[in-house]
């Protein structure tokens, strides 16, 4: 009790200097929007940790796990429950935009929430077994356009998810008819990688950071990676597919949102953070080991660049026929 | 030779006195962890990382302390099965079977005693499996495809038959019920949302562990509560004797066994301890079986699933080490760890990083033996549990079933859940029901689906890509042998 007298009143003088003091993060939290171990939580975590690194926060930062509906649960939960939280990250990626797009976080759009920054990329790649027939993208698409179907292609989300988009997005660049392909979804880009590296499947779209293993011990090959500039270190001799002639781009950004009535002053001091924490040489350490590249996007540059992803993943499902 | 001294090498990281604290640290609270139903090693091994990187521990540090965890926690999940009839997570469903029933004849110490000694036993060929085969092994997963994984989920169900006891039908019945709950959520196959009805909560489908602690758990409360209400209880009598060396060795068989079966799906990175759970009591069921004692607290039921749990969880580090593909969800959010560590998992990791492989395999060794010797001597303090009075013990284990489910999702949602689950297991245990077939159907259920529509896609719709290869073709004649088994065996019984 006596603590809240304490608080109480300290929230009291807050609140009368109010307009004096700028926003300073308190018990902060972070939601990871699924269980431990992806992509969602690794973003909270690492970004979390940094936060705490940096001095930007005063205590350690709170990771939650939210998992339910690709996003959907805790997406629900922040903008009809956590309103207005100024201490609130949540963790999200395109899986989030692609999502809202296709409609599958029900009524909620991307205008629900405040879209704070993204620090980070992971990058689509093109991946196939050491032993494979094709040794470049073209050889590829060659044999993609000849028959589709005689080609499996295995990645680690359902039908409509990322790895299944980037194919779709590739083939539509090279003139074949996306619906033709034979994509086969499995849980998560590891058991997907396994099944190639079996032989089940021959073409693996996963991203970056999970293909760098296999790659350095030579048992896989990638024809392409989907981003704007060549990535760097392993990375750096493998062309884009833009540079092929192929316009595909997927950048698996890593960042965050905040509920709905976030004040101004809060929002400021959190997308200054972000900038701060992607600027240290900490985070670049810990992205350039995690096979991301360098990716940021903060305040209203950020909010821009969401709403046209999700207007163009809307755009593109629907044209793919994955939305009416 | 290269692999003993590389193994020698690890027992130096290993026996470092901070990594030995650590080791005995994770066990123990691992061992806790398991034992707290809902909050299992998933959630364990997450709450920790973060801890590990506060204290700036090494990589090799960091991951003894969360492996530590990791199989502790398949320890700890028995003793709630075996005194509560709750499982502590979900591989210790199949525990539930025997060491429930074992517990209400006075036996707990020696069910606490020998299923402490079959995680022992299980553990450790587990990481001498893993020390001597690791690389062999990897190359046997990656042959698994999704037709051969469909044929073992057949398999899997055949063996479900043996759990039918005496009303097949019923069983049945238990088996379609959890094979529905299956169905719920985001159909992988199209994208397309079935049973949810426009609830987000219902996207990812039913938990697995929602669906095991009501239905056992929250079942318990209202069956303790009517017995209570009705002045039916009856008070356990609870011998803490540990076990005998004569029931010990008769269930040795039944423990090298299972935990054979259990290392080698635990090495699967599609199935997991519960699957080689179900599947050794199954398996030992038919085989050693004569007097139908299983599942009235025969002590081998209680061997196989902890020795199989516990070999799963050592087989599971196989694909993550070799292939950086989790083997099971915990060894996911340990991959997500090592990576975060800035280590890279994968073929190199074994060239790149031996320290960290072979101190994390040394100290699977130690951790094993400090958590016999941790859990023998707290065998007559767990066994007291059941002297606590039941006014204090219901409400206790409602409290916990609730804060442990809580914990895992953050939903209110799911404890309505496993609430209306509790009641439907209540009634059906009422009904004469068995409740373990539930919980195989959903887990079997989702695997056996998605695989034979991967398969199918994979093939374009032919069917016999399901038989190609050699080892889905052995799998499925294990399976044929095991529908049929009980006909044979009773056909050569009578001919003797």
């Amino acid at each position: 009790m006596k603590r809240l007298w304490k608080r109480g009143i300290l929230a009291a003088i807050l609140a009368l200097f109010g307009g004096a003091f700028a926003f300073s993060p308190g018990n902060v939290e972070c939601i990871a929007p699924a269980n431990p171990g992806g992509g969602w939580d690794f973003t909270c975590r690492t970004g979390g940790k940094l936060l705490y690194d940096l001095g930007i926060v005063p205590r350690p930062v709170k990771v939650t796990n939210m998992p339910g509906g690709g996003g959907g649960v805790a997406f629900a939960h922040v903008v009809t429950q956590r309103k207005g939280d100024a201490n609130l990250l949540v963790a999200a990626s395109p899986a989030t935009t692609l999502r809202l797009a296709q409609g599958k976080y029900g009524n909620f759009t991307a205008d629900d929430v405040r879209w704070l920054a993204a620090i980070g990329a992971d990058f689509g790649v093109i991946a196939v077994r050491a032993d494979a027939p094709w040794k470049t993208l073209d050889d590829l698409i060659a044999d993609l356009r000849k028959d589709p179907t005689k080609i499996a292609i295995g990645g680690g989300s359902a039908v409509g998810g990322q790895d299944h988009m980037k194919v779709l997005l590739l083939a539509k660049a090279a003139g074949i008819d996306p619906g033709a392909l034979k994509y086969v979804p499995f849980d998560g880009g590891g058991e997907a990688l396994t099944s190639m590296l079996g032989g089940f499947v021959q073409v693996f779209p996963g991203d970056a950071s999970e293909t760098i293993g296999q790659m350095q011990a030579g048992k896989i090959r990638i024809l392409a990676v989907l981003s704007e500039k060549r990535l760097g270190g392993d990375f750096a001799d493998i062309p884009t597919a833009r540079e092929l002639g192929y316009d595909a781009i997927w950048a698996v950004w890593r960042g965050f949102y905040m509920p709905p009535g976030v004040p101004d002053d809060a929002y400021a001091f959190w997308v200054e953070a972000m900038k701060k924490l992607e600027a240290s040489p900490e985070w670049a350490k810990i992205r350039d080991e995690s096979g991301l590249g360098p990716f940021f996007k903060g305040g209203a540059d950020f909010e821009a660049f969401v709403k046209k992803q999700v207007a163009d993943f809307k755009e593109l499902s629907r044209a793919l026929g994955l939305i009416k | 030779m290269d692999v003993l001294a590389q193994l020698a090498h690890g027992f130096e990281v290993a026996l470092a006195p901070l990594n030995l604290f650590l080791a005995f640290a994770g066990a123990f609270l691992g061992t806790l962890i398991g034992a707290l139903p809902g909050i299992g090693p998933v959630n364990g091994v997450a709450i920790l990382i973060p801890i590990a990187y506060a204290l700036k521990l090494p990589p090799e540090s960091a991951l003894i302390l969360l492996a530590g965890v990791y199989y502790g926690a398949e320890y700890g999940g028995r003793i709630s099965s075996i005194l509560l009839n709750v499982p502590g997570d979900a591989g210790a469903v199949i525990t539930t079977l025997d060491g429930y029933p074992m517990a209400q004849k006075g036996k707990a110490g020696e069910a606490l005693a020998l299923s402490a000694l079959s995680s022992f036993i299980g553990g450790t060929l587990a990481v001498i499996g893993l020390t001597l085969f690791a690389p062999y092994l990897a190359e046997w997963a990656i042959r698994f495809g999704p037709a051969e994984y469909f044929a073992l989920m057949v398999f899997a169900f055949t063996t479900l038959a043996s759990l039918a006891g005496k009303n097949p039908v019923k069983a049945l019945i238990a088996s379609v019920f959890g094979l529905m709950l299956a169905t719920v959520g985001i159909d992988p196959g199209s994208g397309v949302p079935r049973f949810t009805f426009g609830e987000l909560k219902l996207y990812d489908g039913v938990d697995f562990l929602v669906v095991a602690i009501g239905l056992f758990a929250i079942s318990e409360v209202l069956t303790l509560m009517e017995h209570s209400f009705l002045g039916t209880a009856t008070r356990v009598k609870v011998e803490t004797a540990l076990v005998s060396l004569k029931t010990f060795m008769g269930s040795l068989w039944t423990i090298l066994r299972s935990s054979l079966i259990g290392f080698f799906i635990g090495v699967l990175p599609g199935a997991g301890a519960s699957i080689a759970s179900a599947v050794a009591y199954t398996t030992e069921k038919r085989l050693v079986d004569r007097e139908g004692s299983f599942g009235s607290g025969d002590p081998r039921g209680v061997a196989a699933p902890e020795a199989a749990n516990n070999a799963a969880s050592g087989g599971a580090m196989v694909p993550m080490l070799t292939l950086g593909v989790p083997g099971s969800g915990t060894t996911a959010v340990l991959l997500g760890a090592l990576m975060m560590f800035n280590v890279t998992p994968g073929p190199l990791i074994f060239e790149q990083r031996p320290e960290i492989v072979w101190g994390l395999i040394a100290s699977m060794y130690i951790g094993n033996v400090m958590l016999l010797v941790l859990n023998l001597p707290l065998v007559g303090w767990f066994a007291r549990i059941l002297t606590v009075p039941r006014w204090f013990l219901v409400p206790a284990i409602a409290a916990l079933s609730f804060i442990g489910v809580y914990a895992v999702n953050n939903s209110a949602f799911d404890l309505l859940f496993m609430t209306g689950i509790g009641v439907v297991g209540y009634l059906m245990r009422k009904a004469g029901f068995p409740l373990a077939p539930v919980i195989l159907g959903l887990v079997l259920g989702r695997l056996m689906e998605i695989n034979l529509r991967r398969a199918l896609a994979i093939s374009g719709g032919d069917y016999t890509i399901l038989y190609a290869s050699p080892l889905s073709k052995a799998l499925w004649a294990l399976a044929i042998l095991s529908l049929f088994f009980p006909w044979i065996a009773g056909r050569l019984g009578r001919r003797r």
